[in-house]
């Protein structure tokens, strides 16, 4: 699960071979810790044109206890940056995007090691005029390629602000998503646009604890990405519901005992399993149910051409199939042990669910499902204030990608933006930010926790 | 002073490993490691991480000397808070069900709001002892005070004595192992061979299901890559079990009926269940899945042969239903250890037998027969092995859960346990509905 080759050109020797060879440095990237500043350094916030948020994002970030760069320390070039903000939801015509150079250039060589560029723009697809729809889908472009462009785990992202949230309660729905992006919480994410839509939000008392007396449930936590959502969402307030195999119970259990959680075994395919999820709910936990990671999944690869009808089913019943059978039991709004309005579904997609794997076609056709799914979901449930998000890993060292043969997996590992694999918590920390308090403005969207991967990119 | 007031002990639930045979995957697992991963899987289930808990009362039959402490050991090597404290009970077979009348008790009186009953065995990592003369002569020489006294200690011994003393299944008194000494009680009582391998596929039989629709989801945590007991055979059958040849009483001839598969497996295991006061359980949001009503020890004379050494539940169970003002036909649930399928037939034998009750138990009629689709309804020990201090907190927890799911708004459930040295253990519970 070790990236031997990152920790050796990080290292004493390895980092003066690497050196003189010209070798690629893949940085070590900073990640959260609790007690952590949201930046290792202070961040610029510019704007283009009338910037209409501009003065929120600076409000929010000063309150959030970052130190901004003004007056003279701008110009200054011996002043590293820890992130630039940009706010370009008022960019309407093609000559606007020049003022977007011209704020961003002056910065990328001075950006400090894992920085964090960050554009706002507002959805394209809500602009009727040709050239000002064609001037915020070019944002995309941008920052796509300055994610490929910034090296030493800086990374950059595009915030798409709702035309209706642009107004009022703009920055309420800005504020999770700015401090995610701008965290290290947000290490793996790359080059990734994500749609901000008006909500009503509940901004958490203690933004280290947004979970607090909630409760979470998680299939698959036994180990790998599961155990670490599991432990994300306990060191962030949960009490977290630990759901599994019950042939993996040993290794559940002592997830569930080091998140000071529950451990459920269950298996999520059989019919009863939503009910028995809800029951167990219902008995243990207060009949409130915050939030549910349907994380649980399986490969079994093949070519399609080998591939027999369990292959195909047991992939597709595990991963698809089963959340759908347990949301329709969780979403009934009679149930005790049910899914609380305001609640959040967060499932786990693949990046082979948006870009196809040789081998995988039952895998990618369950993780496309998942996206499927969530578009549909997250439209039917907008009433009730439940969102519904996937996350689309891409190459995360976790004992399944320890078994991929060498050759394939430092393809795998290297072919991104950050030119390494992703940790299980990075995939975990995206889910507990989509998954949190404050974030009812997102719903609907796939992130992707793929370092930029050229992957279906 | 008045006496104390009681209130109920319920069951919350229960945990147990998968149990293996000896020799099998836990070959190299001590008790302590076994009772404190059963601990762990019950602190997970009921998230329980650094809960202090009323009392934490196990045991184990086979038993190093280093392990005085095993379950207070257990404790500490657990999540539960170090502030947990435990104690270590011994009572052969009805080890874990005595510790859970223990626990029970002291919740009934209000000395306790909580606590755990348990216990472990391992047949693979028995303690070997060295040989009485080895030993008396190492400890002779550790006494002496001079050189030359120790060796004159040690210069007596004899190579016969350096031999270690493996343990064996044998009671101290007679000399004969259990088995031997069931296959008697069988051949007086003519329990036929075909009853009991048809009571032994029941048991694989109920077990198989039991897992099959999810029964024991919530009542075992796999341990080192077993996930199902590891006794089980889904598949036996009466011809397959016909083809075994006896294996104790074989000096009785054509009497000789007990085999390898009507009997159970040395095995290796540990279980766990959780009591508390109905306060406790609603305060901790844990279910109250059955009350523990009462329970009743007896032992019997099997040395002096006026007994059968495993009869001893036969007698505490009319002493127990007498107590509590029931027949032995008032219980929806009987679990009967099957320590040997033939124990189970001659305690159901001895009840219905006009002469045994009125002479042995003093009653003036039979206690009567059972209805058989109510006898250990999810398999028991021939199924499932029998780690000896592990089989009663094992037998609690399935059947208090059986009580919970059935759908009438009662029921009660009879345990009963045989144990070495003539005792046996008996309880009853009640739904909580």
């Amino acid at each position: 699960m070790t990236d031997r080759y990152t920790s050796f050109v990080n290292g004493g020797v390895g980092k003066g071979v690497a050196k003189r060879l010209g070798l690629p440095r893949p940085q070590v990237l900073r990640r959260y810790e609790v007690g952590q500043p949201l930046l290792d350094g202070s961040a610029l916030v510019g704007g283009v044109g009338d910037a209409p948020l501009r003065g929120a994002l600076t409000e929010t970030l000063r309150s959030a206890g970052v130190e901004l760069l003004e007056g003279e320390a701008v110009s200054s070039s011996g002043t590293k940056m820890a992130a630039v903000v940009v706010d370009a939801t008022a960019a309407r015509l093609i000559t606007d995007l020049d003022d977007l150079r011209g704020v961003l250039q002056p910065t990328l060589r001075r950006l400090a090691p894992c920085a964090r560029v960050l554009v706002v723009g507002s959805d394209p697809d809500q602009h009727a005029d040709p050239q000002a729809a064609a001037t915020q889908r070019a944002l995309e472009g941008i920052v796509r390629s300055l994610g490929k462009e910034l090296r030493a785990g800086a990374t950059a992202n595009l915030l798409l602000v709702d035309e209706a949230a642009l107004s009022g309660s703009a920055v309420e729905v800005l504020e999770s998503p700015l401090r995610f992006f701008l965290s290290a919480r947000s290490a793996y994410v790359d080059g990734q646009p994500v749609r901000i839509r008006p909500a009503e939000v509940h901004e958490p008392a203690d933004w280290t604890q947004p979970f607090a007396g909630q409760v979470v449930v998680v299939t698959g936590a036994a180990r790998g990405i599961g155990a670490s959502i599991a432990t994300v969402f306990s060191r962030d307030g949960a009490h977290v519901v630990c759901v599994d195999l019950p042939a993996a119970g040993e290794a559940l259990a002592k997830t569930a005992n080091r998140v000071d959680g529950t451990a459920l075994q269950l298996d999520i395919t059989a019919p009863d399993a939503g009910e028995r999820l809800a029951q167990h709910i219902a008995a243990r936990h207060g009949g409130r149910l915050d939030v549910v990671v349907h994380n649980a999944g399986i490969t079994r690869d093949k070519l399609l051409a080998n591939t027999d009808a369990d292959r195909w089913g047991s992939v597709l019943d595990v991963n698809l199939a089963a959340q759908l059978r347990i949301n329709e039991v969780l979403l009934d709004p009679d149930r005790p042990g049910g899914l609380a309005d305001g609640g959040r579904i967060v499932s786990v997609s693949s990046t082979s669910g948006i870009a196809g794997n040789r081998g995988q076609a039952n895998y990618a056709a369950s993780k496309a499902g998942v996206i499927g799914l969530v578009h549909a979901l997250s439209a039917q449930l907008a009433d009730r204030r439940i969102t519904v998000n996937a996350v689309a890993p891409g190459f995360i060292e976790t004992e399944m990608t320890a078994k991929i043969p060498l050759g394939t997996r430092e393809v795998g590992r290297r072919i991104n933006s950050l030119s390494q694999g992703g940790q299980p918590v990075d995939v975990a920390e995206t889910i507990a930010w989509l998954a949190g308090p404050a974030s009812g403005g997102i719903t609907g969207q796939v992130v992707r926790v793929c370092g930029q991967s050229q992957l279906g990119a | 002073m008045a006496p104390p007031a009681t209130r109920s002990a319920v069951v919350v639930g229960g945990n147990r490993i998968p149990f293996a045979r000896a020799g099998g995957p836990y070959a190299h697992a001590s008790n302590q490691d076994m009772l404190t991963v059963t601990l762990d899987g019950l602190v997970a289930r009921f998230g329980l991480t650094g809960e202090r808990i009323g009392e934490v009362a196990a045991g184990a039959v086979l038993k190093h000397s280093r392990d005085f402490n095993l379950t207070r050991e257990a404790v500490l090597g657990s999540r539960l808070s170090p502030h947990t404290p435990a104690y270590d009970v011994q009572q052969a077979c009805g080890t874990g069900l005595e510790a859970a009348i223990l626990v029970a008790g002291k919740i009934a009186l209000g000395q306790i709001d909580s606590g755990i009953a348990g216990g472990a065995d391992t047949a693979s990592d028995a303690p070997i002892a060295v040989n009485e003369g080895l030993r008396r002569a190492l400890l002779d020489a550790s006494h002496a005070r001079s050189t030359v006294d120790k060796l004159k200690a040690l210069a007596g011994l004899r190579p016969g004595q350096v031999v270690p003393e493996t343990p064996r299944n044998a009671e101290p008194r007679t000399g004969l192992s259990m088995g031997e000494h069931q296959a008697r009680t069988a051949a007086e009582w003519q329990i036929g061979r075909e009853e009991q391998d048809a009571l032994t596929v029941a048991s694989h039989h109920h077990l198989a299901a039991a897992y099959d629709r999810g029964f024991f989801d919530d009542l075992v945590t796999p341990y080192l890559g077993l996930t199902r007991d590891q006794n089980l055979r889904p598949d036996t059958s009466l011809e397959k079990l016909a083809r075994l040849k006896p294996v104790f009483g074989k000096d009785l001839g054509d009497a000789a009926t007990m085999t390898a598969g009507n009997s159970t497996p040395l095995s290796d295991g540990a279980s766990a269940v959780l009591l508390a006061s109905e306060n406790w359980a609603a305060e901790h949001s844990l279910p109250a899945l059955a009350r523990f009503v009462d329970a009743e020890t007896a032992a019997v004379d099997y040395v002096h042969g006026a007994e059968g050494l495993l009869m001893a539940p036969a007698y505490a169970v009319p002493r127990l239903l007498a107590r509590q003002g029931l027949s032995l036909q008032d219980f929806d649930y009987y679990e009967i250890h099957e320590a040997f399928a033939s124990t189970v037939l001659t305690t159901l034998a001895a009840w219905q037998s006009e002469q045994f009750c009125r002479e042995r138990l003093g009653l003036d009629a039979p206690l009567g027969s059972i209805d058989r689709d109510k006898l250990n309804v999810n398999g028991s020990s021939l199924a499932v092995g029998h780690p000896f201090a592990a089989t009663g907190a094992r037998i609690v927890a399935t059947l208090a859960k059986e009580l919970h799911d059935q759908p009438g708004e009662t029921g009660r459930g009879l345990i009963s346990i045989c144990a070495a040295g003539g005792q046996g253990v008996v309880a009853i519970l009640e739904a909580v509905k």
